[in-house]
């Protein structure tokens, strides 16, 4: 059983910011009975167990932990994820450059340029949803999806950008793909990204690639 | 123990009651039991505690042949147990000697059907859970389900085919479940129930569903007449957990399963109560039919509390 606590109704990194604080804050005072939660944009669903806390007890921690809501202050923790674009691990490179009307170098300099936050992990295990794409490198998602997207692929999917963590099928479009494992069941943690980390793609070469896969 | 799949039957996976619980922010489905009523049954029944490792099948069982003594206790809609000649009705504990044949025999009316065994399904704990997560392909017995062939170990080694001392050995009546393919589910209104409202709530309460045939362990679909919003049906992507009720743009809810993905952005008009999920998950897809009645959280968590405690009151001599 779970309450879901809605924060705010935009995507916005300094509210999510306040989500993943509050799961932090909730997850520090270790109450017998409260459960995982799950992040999102803007919301936080708790988890709890009915038959050791009730509802008003979840309730009474979760006003506790907002009032002494603590954001944090260092940085936070920056993943740099290689990156090889276009060719077979990239086939839609050029036809996000066409739409765009830019060359496929300055695609691959917009995409690898910024800093992206991950928001929250959610869809599949290990997906990232990531904020921060430059909307000139924006491109809708094909009107066929794809049966099955290769593990790792990096796609762009209207004005958002994302890794798949495992083969899916999918309509968004690839332009590249990294040799890490975004989810790997048999680490600890199994997610390579964490909610609040933020994300750099670096561009790398055919040789660099196949040295990392 | 060991058992050798003989037959594997459909869908067979290994399962635990709760689930995958703790990885849900790193997007890992929760998994588990579809019917946790049924296998804590089973459990209880064959002496082990009400999360052990068991397995599940959907429609058509498994065939197993047992290398030890043990216990083994099956519960669920529409099976029989079979070991070797004799048969017993689900929700009965049953001992079981080395070289017998367990097999769960689906009737017509199968649904998901569960087999506990004495110290339970011996396989690695991943994330903390037994269970198979088949999206991602872990847990479980090697991540999938189950093949003719497969080798599972169970339990300690050689058991007592008596069934524990303090444990009944069939489960009374009336504390089965009323399954059937026509089920009375209650429901929660949804974080985003104002969106429907008026109309489409009321929509909702008042129709009957039909359970599609395109349903599975992370959703199933209802066909029946559509649901109305009074803004978009989408929302910021958010936490979901099994029993929500999605309702995507078409209008046709959904209701996210024990392998729902941990994060969904439709509007949810519902949720589904922990104590009827049961009810809904052995409502057949294809042809079962669901009406929705509104509840409090306060009934809803009183009648949770009341059916796992009436379980171990009719099975637990001691409890």
């Amino acid at each position: 059983m779970a309450l879901l606590l809605q924060l705010g109704g935009q995507i916005d990194t300094q509210l999510n910011a306040r989500v993943h604080a509050l799961a932090r804050s909730l997850a520090g005072m270790d109450v017998d009975g409260l459960g995982e939660c799950v992040p999102g944009y803007a919301s936080l669903l708790i988890n709890y167990d009915p038959l050791r806390l009730d509802r008003e007890e979840v309730a009474e921690r979760i006003f506790a932990a907002l009032d002494t809501l603590e954001l944090r202050t260092e940085n936070p923790k920056v993943v740099e994820i290689p990156v090889i674009y276009g060719g077979e691990f990239g086939p839609d490179l050029e036809t996000v450059a066409k739409h765009n009307k830019l060359s496929i170098a300055e695609v691959v300099r917009l995409h690898s340029q910024p800093l992206y936050p991950v928001y929250f992990i959610g869809f599949l295990p290990g997906f990232p949803y990531l904020g921060g794409l430059d909307p000139a490198i924006a491109c809708p998602r094909l009107d066929t999806p794809r049966p099955a997207i290769p593990a790792g692929s990096v796609g762009i999917a209207g004005n958002q950008t994302g890794i798949y963590p495992s083969e899916s099928p999918g309509g968004w479009r690839i332009i590249g793909r990294t040799p890490l494992k975004l989810f790997d069941w048999c680490r600890q943690p199994p997610a390579l990204l964490a909610p609040g980390d933020q994300v750099r793609f670096i561009p790398i070469s055919a040789e660099e690639f196949e040295r990392a896969a | 123990m060991l058992l050798e799949v003989l037959e594997s039957g459909f869908m067979t996976t290994v399962q635990d009651v709760s689930g995958r619980r703790g990885y849900a922010a790193q997007g890992v489905p929760r998994s588990g039991a579809m019917d946790w009523f049924a296998l804590t049954a089973a459990n209880y029944l064959a002496g082990n505690d009400w999360n052990a490792t068991g397995l599940e099948c959907f429609a058509s069982g498994p065939i197993l042949q047992t290398n030890a003594n043990g216990v083994v206790a099956a519960a669920g809609r529409g099976f029989e147990l079979w070991v070797d000649d004799d048969h017993f009705p689900l929700w009965t504990a049953v001992g079981v000697k080395s070289g017998q044949r367990i097999q769960l025999l689906a009737l017509p009316d199968a649904g998901w059907g569960y087999l506990a065994f004495s110290g339970g399904v011996d396989v690695p704990l991943v994330m903390g859970s037994c269970a198979t997560c088949l999206r991602a392909g872990f847990g479980g017995f090697e991540g999938r389900p189950l093949r003719s062939g497969d080798v599972l170990k169970v339990g300690g080694g050689n058991e007592s085919t008596r069934i524990w001392p303090g444990i009944k050995h069939s489960l009374p009546a009336i504390v089965m479940p009323n399954y059937g393919d026509a089920v009375v589910v209650q429901v929660i209104p949804g974080p985003q129930v104002e969106r429907f409202e008026p109309d489409g709530w009321a929509i909702f309460l008042a129709s009957e569903y039909t359970l599609s045939s395109l349903s599975d362990r992370m959703g199933y679909r209802l066909e029946g007449a559509p649901i109305s919003t009074t803004h978009s049906a989408d929302v910021l992507s958010e936490g979901t957990l099994p029993g929500a009720i999605q309702v995507p743009g078409d209008g046709k809810p959904v209701v996210l399963m024990a392998d729902s993905q941990t994060t969904g952005g439709y509007a949810k008009i519902a949720a589904v109560i922990t104590a009827d999920q049961p009810l809904l998950a052995q409502c057949l897809p294809g042809r079962g039919r669901v009406r929705f009645r509104e509840t409090t959280v306060a009934a809803a968590q009183e009648r949770y509390r009341g059916m796992l405690r009436q379980l171990q009151q009719a099975l637990i001599a001691r409890a």
